[in-house]
């Protein structure tokens, strides 16, 4: 398994920050190191927002990601920022619904996810996170889909045990993007 | 055990309480705010104590009467309210008093950034307040060494009578990491008795008295020499620090905290290009490992030390000190919440090769 | 067209950072106004705080000092008593002056300080996140409050208006909110007669603002406003304090 170094940012209550602890929560599960590390401070407010997150095998030396080679880009200013610093062969995911644009470079994998579109198809807008982290687990590859379906029934017990499946359909509808 | 993903800062706090402590002043600052929010609520229900003070000045004051009562206490705070310790921690240092300081390093001076930097570290190991004092300075560099070193500062503080300082920068209070919570919880009942304490004489003994006021010069005189061979036994025992990579290395990396890890990947660079590079990491940058460093900067296949930190350059004073002439020593650094790249880091080793 | 509202030229032409219906915004348009008005602007230092509104050194058009949290009182009395006919004000959270900084304000309306404090009450520390602050209310939660404040633990608010009126160097002290339009004129009025008495050399003078923190709150701007009118105002009663010119 290679060094994932990746980078998650879109605006602050988009929900970027959870995306990069539910990854780091199923790769500590599946026995991977890991470090999660969030851009903080007054930015937060409705600013933009990013975390780092570092996935491996091996150790993990720095937390700091530079040059993702993955970056989850939820929004417009994200993707500005962010687009240049992917490392050449990298992957990066864009959330189609609001981001306008489409990505210039040429030498990474690019899958595009109308995450609030499949939100509002299964009715329940919370789950757009989940279509872009299942998106990035069809395309990535390491994480598996039992690991976070496992956690997500840790999260919702009884009276929201329902909650599972809906978001279990979330991550597998992202996931078909990247199959297309 | 299972490992569990923790926040530096939150995990900073459970750690204090596993340690035995149950008591915690403190103020509110970014980037360490999490400590007290999470004392607020696990304090209470370890049957502890959490005060939310009105100031950072309040907070190092409740710490200096809570631990002149036998408790063991902590405090923790960011660079601008360590600021305002400082009288308190000098007072601690005079009426021997221990306690732990927890220092989520931000950017200065003044009010500065909230981002992480590595500026306070003069303040930290050369005194900030007045006075001939030292405090134990902890620089741990990732979220398992904190909670690893939380037990033995609170240990520590009170072996010797004196402060410990935890320092930290933002990165590191404000990442996640996995880890394993390795030793097991301390009960507040097994901790060592203080027989100094001020917990009311019931008749029995003489009053104690925790004071750092010693009017006759004769007498402050004998106090700080008394000190002074307390810090001797410190500097004997209690140094720490680590190695990756320095046998046989042609650079080496002097580094603490975020940075070391920096280094680490700087290193990494360096192999590539056919350089063998290895990182000196301080744990304690007081007592500081001189020695330690000296013997690894004097092997025959150094040829440059270079220092890292999130600041303009305090601790390659101390590299300059241990290495002491025997091979030249350079710095790479930004402040202000800047952080190093690992090509820039690289890039400073190459140049002190004249390269 | 006719101009309905124009900005105060006492306020920088830049975007504040404050969250929408955050009420710091108006209560900055009031002590533009005024300086605007009294024809002062040029001849005013002011002082910032550390809180949401640090970057008031930015917005406000007049100099500005950036203080330490909770000392902007002792820095403006530096400032005063170098160029005594200045208008100098500062601008403070509750955080910053009724916790970290009461013995600075206290001693500044002590000496009779010839300046003017705006006063920001939003029973939160807003900009670390919505810790508890001295004025929260008793039962309201804050991140360092998880089951809102215990009164026997962490007290009652404090009364910054009520207890800095006992005290014979303030001259006035007035506690207003700018929850509706007729509650903003008043709002006006007094930072307008405190900033005049400054002006008239009468000594310290203090107005405290009820102001909303929706982001903290977790409260719509509108939940915010209702709120504040609903919960705050029987603790922090509108009113005025201290008026020397009212007294024999
Ligand atoms: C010495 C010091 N301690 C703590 C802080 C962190 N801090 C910044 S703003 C603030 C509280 C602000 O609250 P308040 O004054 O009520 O202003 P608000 O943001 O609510 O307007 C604190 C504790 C600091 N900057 N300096
Ligand atoms: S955090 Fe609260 S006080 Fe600060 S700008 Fe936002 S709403 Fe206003
Ligand atoms: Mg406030």
């Amino acid at each position: 398994m290679a060094y994932h170094e990746i980078i998650v940012a879109g605006f602050g209550g988009q929900g970027v920050m959870s995306i990069g602890t539910t990854m780091s929560e199923a790769a500590m599960a599946q026995g991977l190191n890991v470090s999660w590390l969030p851009s903080y401070g007054p930015e937060m407010r409705g600013g933009t927002a990013n975390c780092s997150v570092v996935i491996a095998d091996t150790e993990i030396i720095s937390p700091i990601v530079l040059e993702p080679s993955e970056l989850i880009a939820m929004n417009q200013p994200s993707l500005d920022k962010f687009e240049p610093t992917v490392k050449p062969g990298g992957l990066i995911l864009v959330n189609e619904s609001i981001v306008e644009r489409k990505v210039k470079r040429d030498d990474v994998r690019i899958v595009y996810v109308p995450s609030l579109e499949i939100a509002s198809e299964l009715g329940n807008m919370r789950v757009a996170n989940m279509a872009m982290l299942g998106a990035y687990i069809e395309a990535t590859k390491f994480l598996k889909f039992e690991t976070v379906v496992d956690m997500l029934r840790n999260i919702f017990t009884s009276k929201k045990a329902h909650l599972v499946e809906l978001n279990e359909v979330a991550l597998q509808r992202g996931a078909a993007c990247v199959r297309l | 055990m299972a490992k569990e993903l923790w926040k530096g800062n939150e995990a900073i706090a459970e750690a204090a309480i596993r340690a035995g402590c149950r008591c915690y002043f403190g103020y509110p600052i970014t980037p360490q705010s999490e400590i007290p929010e999470y004392m607020s609520l696990h304090m209470p229900k370890a049957g502890g104590i959490f005060l939310q003070s009105e100031s950072e000045i309040a907070a190092i004051n409740m710490v200096y009467g809570a631990a002149g009562a036998g408790a063991r206490v902590m405090t923790s705070s960011s660079s601008p309210g360590i600021s305002l310790k400082q009288e308190g921690i000098s007072y601690m240092c005079g009426a021997e008093l221990p306690g732990v300081i927890v220092n989520v390093m931000r950017g200065g001076p003044g009010l500065g950034t909230i981002q992480p930097a590595q500026g306070d570290y003069f303040q930290a190991t050369r005194g900030g307040g007045n006075g001939d004092y030292r405090l134990i300075v902890f620089a741990p560099a990732n979220i398992q060494e904190v909670v690893d070193l939380m037990q033995e500062a609170f240990e520590l503080a009170d072996r010797y009578r004196m402060p410990v300082m935890m320092l930290l920068d933002g990165m590191i209070g404000q990442m996640m990491e996995p880890i394993e919570w390795k030793k097991p919880p301390v009960s507040p009942d097994d901790l060592p008795k203080k027989s100094w304490a001020t917990t009311g004489t019931k008749g029995e003994r003489e009053p104690n008295i925790i004071n750092s006021l010693f009017i006759s010069p004769e007498a402050c005189n004998a106090h700080n020499h008394r000190l002074e061979d307390k810090y001797r036994r410190v500097i004997a025992n209690e140094q720490r620090y680590e190695t990756n990579d320095t046998d046989g290395a042609k650079i080496i990396f002097v580094a603490y905290g975020t940075p070391a890890r920096l280094a680490r990947a700087a290193a990494g660079i360096l192999e590539k290009e056919g350089i063998k590079a290895g990182v000196f990491r301080p744990i304690t940058v007081w007592p500081y490992p001189y020695e330690a460093l000296h013997q690894v900067a004097a092997q025959e296949s150094v040829k440059a030390v270079v220092t890292v930190e999130m600041s303009t350059g305090q601790m390659v004073d101390d590299v300059r000190i241990g290495v002491n002439g025997v091979k030249p020593v350079s710095f790479v650094g930004q402040a202000g919440g800047v952080v190093p790249t690992p090509r820039e880091v690289a890039n400073a080793a190459l140049k002190a090769l004249g390269r | 067209m006719a101009i309905v509202y124009q900005r105060s030229k006492g306020l920088a032409d830049i975007e504040t950072h404050y969250c929408p219906g955050c009420t710091h915004g108006i209560i900055h348009r009031l002590v533009a106004e005024t300086l605007e008005e009294l024809g002062v602007l040029g001849n005013t230092v002011g002082v910032a705080p550390v809180g949401c509104s640090v970057f008031a050194y930015d917005y406000f058009n007049c100099d500005m000092q950036e203080a330490a949290h909770g000392r902007a009182p002792a820095v403006a009395t530096g400032i005063k008593r170098v160029l005594p006919d200045k208008v100098v004000f500062t601008y403070q959270g509750d955080g910053d002056l009724a916790a970290i900084g009461t013995g600075e304000i206290t001693h500044a309306a002590m000496r009779g300080e010839n300046i003017t404090t705006v006063f920001v009450n939003n029973a939160i520390y807003g900009m670390t996140g919505g810790q508890m602050a001295p004025t929260t209310l008793v039962g309201q939660r804050a991140t360092t409050a998880p089951l809102g404040r215990d009164k026997s633990h962490a007290g009652s608010p404090i009364r910054i208006a009520e207890m800095l009126a006992t005290i014979d160097g303030a001259a006035y002290i007035e506690r207003v909110t700018v929850t509706s339009p007729a509650n903003v004129m008043r709002a006006k009025r007094a930072i307008k007669k405190a900033f005049e008495l400054q002006i008239e050399g009468r000594g310290f003078t203090l107005i405290e603002v009820l102001s909303t923190c929706p982001t903290n709150w977790g409260l719509t701007p509108v939940k915010a406003l209702e709120w504040l009118n609903e919960n705050m105002i029987p603790v922090f009663p509108l009113g005025v304090y201290k008026d020397i010119t009212k007294e024999a």
